[in-house]
């Protein structure tokens, strides 16, 4: 029901003398209850492609469908969590949560909250539901995002580069703490990262995109069993999938030629 | 006892220059008359201070009442400013026009056209005391983290959700900065107006006073003035705090 299509879709920008290709045909998707990742360089457009699926801008051509419906802006099916947190210092840490349920999610006031309550002991959080952002750590900040964006009551998380703003540590910490809570929930995921490992760690799936005008250049199954832990990165096969995508970005390409 | 301390530098300064006043005016070669010793206003201040608290009165309620009219015009005009490009290109102008009107030449004007009583005094201290206030808030509006209109977008919020939820309390760090700026103007402006005309106020209290050489009450009053502006002043942080529990938390954990 929440299966999402994207059909070769295009996006351009009007630019001085002429116009920017930053999406060209690309087609990719997620099923229901599937785990994706979007993997590029810096400046290939994935924003692009968010702007595209949560509504803010439509495409040049191609299809965005939800479950086999067109995508429309008024019911947008995308939480998005944005890569810095964006808690609000001025509400308490269960008051940014129950923001997602109460304005997205259209509850009341009291409902939400209720609802961000149930959400904070998810995430293990419950003993912070009074505290402010600021009060929290890094990774509990993240972790307070995603609970405000499983809030919003949508049927796909999109996650835009997530951990991105977080130390190297804490990353690999918090990546192996979604792993565990998605296996639980099984929630519809489209993750927009750069991280190759992160990609591997997480997905069932990963499309690579290339340098702009993007299109997919490789569509990669990651048959790695679950649920997947520490002992996971030990596995012979990580390292020939961060490398087959690696590969297919390019990335060390220049001192080769 | 650490707000005490706190305190205690202001005291020091004020209490020196009290002293260097003093010594100037009864040692140095200038009349008691033209600059009265800071003994003499008190003394002279307190024999007339009965008919300056009644002057004092009338000055508070100026400015109690323009400052709410402005706060409440500032808000106001802030929302539509925030919420319409046009508006913003069409009263811009306009806006900043009406600040570089001279007070002083048209206090007397205002006071032709309103008369001597409350409606001059008031119309001054919010023409004077509105634009800080109003650019505190659009600085303070255009302060709002992208990332967190985008997410409100996202999330399907309307203007005024967005407003209510993002851009006023984004704003408010900005707007306090903007409210103390204005109102050490406040007081200024109701004795400029009561200066030009009023049957009871700070500002006719002094001319009178003035007219009658009475330079020691004049500086009793100025003393007044200056006690009530740093009240309001003081006023703005307890406000702050009211309002904005998490700003200063913040920013201590933040340092």
């Amino acid at each position: 029901m929440t299966q999402i299509d994207i059909n070769s879709v295009s996006k351009s920008f009007p630019v001085q003398g002429g116009r920017l290709e930053v999406l060209d045909g690309v087609s990719l998707g997620a099923r229901s209850g599937e785990f994706v990742s979007i993997l590029g360089p810096s400046g290939c457009g994935k924003s692009t492609l968010f702007s595209l699926l949560t509504g803010i801008e439509a495409a040049d051509s191609g299809e965005l469908l939800v479950g086999g419906e067109p995508l429309s802006g008024d019911d947008n099916p995308f939480a998005w969590m944005p890569q810095n947190d964006v808690l609000f210092p001025w509400r308490t840490v269960l008051d940014n949560v129950a923001l997602g349920a109460e304005v997205a999610g259209g509850l009341g006031r009291a409902d939400a909250r209720a609802r961000a309550r149930e959400l904070l002991a998810t995430f293990e959080l419950e003993e912070f539901a009074d505290s402010r952002p600021f009060e929290l750590s890094g990774g509990m900040r993240q972790r307070a995002a995603l609970a405000r964006t499983v809030a919003q009551g949508r049927d796909v998380l999109l996650l835009d580069e997530p951990f991105g703003a977080l130390d190297a540590l804490t990353r690999t910490d918090l990546q192996l703490w979604l792993e565990q809570i998605w296996e639980r929930e099984r929630w519809t995921v489209v993750l927009i990262t750069h991280d190759v490992r992160e990609a591997v760690l997480l997905s069932d799936r990963v499309f690579v995109l290339g340098p702009r005008p993007a299109t997919v250049r490789l569509e990669l199954e990651i048959p790695l069993p679950r649920p997947r832990t520490l002992e996971t990165l030990a596995d012979p096969q990580v390292a020939a999938l961060e490398h087959q995508l690696l590969t297919a970005l390019d990335v060390g390409a220049y001192r080769a030629g | 006892m650490r707000r005490l301390g706190r305190l205690l530098p202001a005291v020091i300064v004020i209490a020196l220059l009290l002293v260097v006043w003093q010594l100037y005016s009864t040692l140095g070669n200038v009349g008691n008359d033209l600059l009265p010793a800071p003994t003499r206003v008190a003394s002279a201040g307190w024999a007339d201070r009965s008919s300056l608290w009644d002057n004092f009165l009338p000055t508070v309620r100026e400015v109690a009442l323009g400052f709410a009219i402005s706060l409440a015009f500032a808000f106001l005009l802030s929302i539509l400013l925030d919420r319409s490009q046009t508006v913003r290109r069409a009263l811009t102008p306009v806006l900043i026009g009406s600040q570089t009107l001279p007070i002083i030449v048209l206090t007397p004007l205002v006071v032709i056209w309103f008369g001597f009583g409350l409606a001059p005094k008031i119309l001054l201290v919010a023409l004077v005391t509105f634009f800080p206030l109003l650019v505190g808030l659009l600085e303070g509006y255009a302060s709002t983290a992208r990332e967190a209109m985008t997410l409100m977008q996202t999330m399907g919020a309307g203007w005024w959700t967005t407003w209510r939820l993002v851009r006023l309390p984004s704003a408010l760090p900005s707007f306090f900065t903007g409210l103390r700026i204005s109102v050490t103007y406040a007081v200024v402006a109701a004795i400029f107006a009561e200066y030009a005309g009023a049957e009871l106020g700070l500002g006719i209290y002094m001319q009178s006073a003035k007219n009658s050489f009475r330079t020691d009450l004049v500086l009793a009053a100025v003393v007044l003035c200056a006690v009530l502006t740093i009240a309001l002043y003081a006023l703005t942080f307890a406000l702050e705090r009211l309002l904005m529990p998490w700003y200063a938390q913040s920013r201590r954990a933040a340092s």
